[in-house]
């Protein structure tokens, strides 16, 4: 009986220290990085304490206040929503088709855009470029260093998983609820309005989330497919460690910053972040 | 009663989509890999090459040094966030008090913007103000300097990569885990079974779907890195972290060797594929055997 005892008190003290150095190591880098954000240059190369004794606002004002950064960030902002919305609502028509109408091969289309997410993404970094710079091309105008273009490319890897996601909300929506509208005299197009779209609302709210989260987040196409007009956040981050005397400051609160949308959208989708990361595989 | 025409016009969007910015892209890749091109070269234009720069790449080094490189890296850091994350998912099965508020602090790092977890871990790093070097001198008299030592960059980029995927590697097993049917553990325990028995021959077996499709979409990721370890080391220092993808990189875009650079994408490209293949295999057998 005693030993079961402090058997139980031991598991305990080993769970919460388990998960208290979790946390620990898991926010410090966070942490740190807000403790930076708030510091002055001088400051930081004091002994390293995590304490924030002051808020050195410049830090965040010098990139908030200066127009090429205001730019970046709203076409960060102008590009993940275009392109949440696009892929949201392709994935409603698309799921749709899927679910109600029988079509050979069609399944077998997004297997293979997979494909595409498990190759190096520097590998399609070329043909993307030479594509937009010489295929898409009216006069002067190319789809290179647009917000279009990028909204059109992120769909590439937002599609094949919002299509998974949705599929299965889709296919738990049973057709006698379209078919009784259809009885009752609605077309196609209003059964999918007033029917079906008020049942997968939630899905639809989900895979915005995150596919907006995955743009906002993308890199390495935002960095070589744009020059000046259409550059992104991220862009703008890594462009800190390239120039010469970095202001580690500026560069901590533009990250903070960075980072800010998404945790705060993490609180929405948390519950779902597993089905949207396994492509739907694993469900929680 | 219903023509598939409808469905189709509703996919095509859909599709179209994908065409240009998916499969033209792969066709082209396909066709430059054929030939020599660099347009910043003294020869002009796309020369004719045939398989020669499939046949270059089996004696590049340092194409070969990379390949290794990232194979190492995938399977280091994938096997820490396996383990890891396999412990702390059982952690989390059952409710406890200060359950939720763990679990929602420890996934903050997943939705984390790939280059900005490069920046904060570079933040960590610097020398002079970041904790990780001032701390392990202080500590330990351990000499730590990224650009210095390829050992210690390695190992960085490990641990970062670790931070960044365990909880999602964790979050997934629990998923997998609460999935579980409880009865046959409880059926075993009543029999006798101690812990490891019910966890080698109970829980792994039925887990193995999930844990498959973990190590599926975790390797196919460690394998393409490039954002965090690019905003930390840069591949350095030499060529200590330059893995495939960064490795690509530096040959499509400042060396702008086109041709050499497209038939090395579809080489990683098709490697990737056999990977994933066999690891679709294993998971079709394993639900075979439980049927």
């Amino acid at each position: 009986m005693k030993s079961s005892v402090m058997r139980n008190a031991l598991g305990w003290v080993g769970l919460y220290g388990l998960w208290t150095t979790m946390i620990v190591v898991t926010i410090i880098p966070i942490y740190w990085m807000i403790v930076v954000s708030a510091r002055s240059r001088v400051e930081l190369f004091d002994a390293p304490t995590l304490l924030i004794k002051s808020f050195y606002a410049p830090n965040y004002l010098k990139p908030l206040t200066d127009p090429i950064f205001q730019r970046y960030l709203v076409n960060s902002l102008v590009i993940a929503t275009s392109n949440a919305l696009l892929v949201t609502a392709l994935a409603l028509l698309a799921t749709y088709a899927l679910s109600r109408w029988r079509l050979p091969g069609a399944d077998n289309i997004f297997f293979w855009t997979i494909t595409q997410r498990m190759a190096p993404p520097a590998a399609f970094v070329l043909p993307i470029f030479l594509i937009y710079t010489r295929v898409f091309k009216i006069g002067d105008w190319t789809l290179f260093d647009t917000q279009l273009g990028l909204i059109l490319l992120y769909c590439v890897f937002n599609l094949p998983f919002a299509v998974w996601l949705m599929k299965g909300i889709m296919d738990g929506i049973p057709v006698e609820l379209d078919e009784a509208a259809f009885v009752d005299g609605a077309g196609r197009w209003t059964v999918l309005a007033r029917v079906v779209v008020p049942l997968v609302a939630p899905g639809l709210a989900i895979t915005f989330i995150l596919s907006w989260i995955f743009a906002w987040n993308e890199y390495l196409f935002a960095a070589n497919l744009t020059s000046v007009n259409a550059r992104t956040i991220t862009t703008g981050l890594a462009a800190f460690v390239s120039v010469t005397g970095t202001n580690w400051g500026e560069m901590a609160a533009v990250a903070t910053l960075a980072i800010l949308p998404a945790l705060i959208f993490l609180v929405f989708v948390q519950r779902y972040i597993v089905t949207g990361l396994t492509f739907g595989a694993v469900k929680e | 009663m219903r023509s598939n025409r409808m469905g189709w016009a509703l996919l095509a969007p859909t599709l179209a989509i994908l065409a240009v910015v998916g499969f033209l892209p792969f066709l082209y890749v396909l066709y430059v890999g054929l030939f020599d091109w660099n347009p910043f070269s003294n020869q002009l234009g796309m020369q004719w090459a045939a398989v020669n720069n499939y046949r270059r790449l089996v004696f590049d080094g340092a194409f070969l040094d990379s390949l290794w490189r990232t194979g190492l890296f995938a399977f280091v850091s994938v096997s820490i966030e396996l383990s890891l994350g396999f412990l702390l998912a059982q952690t989390l099965v059952k409710n406890f008090p200060g359950r939720t508020v763990f679990r929602t602090l420890y996934v903050l790092p997943l939705v984390m913007a790939p280059i900005a977890v490069g920046a904060t871990w570079r933040l960590l790093t610097i020398p002079g103000f970041g904790p990780i070097p001032y701390f392990l001198d202080k500590w330990f008299g351990i000499d730590y300097r990224l650009g210095t030592f390829a050992d210690q960059a390695f190992l960085t980029v490990v641990l970062m990569d670790v931070w960044h995927w365990t909880p999602f590697v964790t979050l997934t097993l629990l998923a997998g885990l609460t999935a579980m049917p409880k009865e046959p553990l409880e059926q075993a325990q009543v029999d006798g079974a101690n812990r490891w028995q019910v966890f080698r021959y109970l829980t792994i077996p039925m887990m193995m779907p999930v844990l498959l499709t973990v190590i599926f979409i975790r390797l196919m990721d460690a394998l393409r890195v490039v954002d965090e370890v690019f905003m930390l080391t840069s591949g350095g220092p030499g060529t200590a972290t330059q893995f495939i993808g960064i490795h690509i990189y530096r040959v499509v875009v400042p060396k702008t060797d086109y041709g050499y650079g497209s038939a090395m994408s579809l080489l990683v490209l098709y490697f990737t594929i056999v990977l994933c293949w066999l690891l679709f295999i294993a998971l079709a057998q394993v639900g075979k055997q439980r049927e």
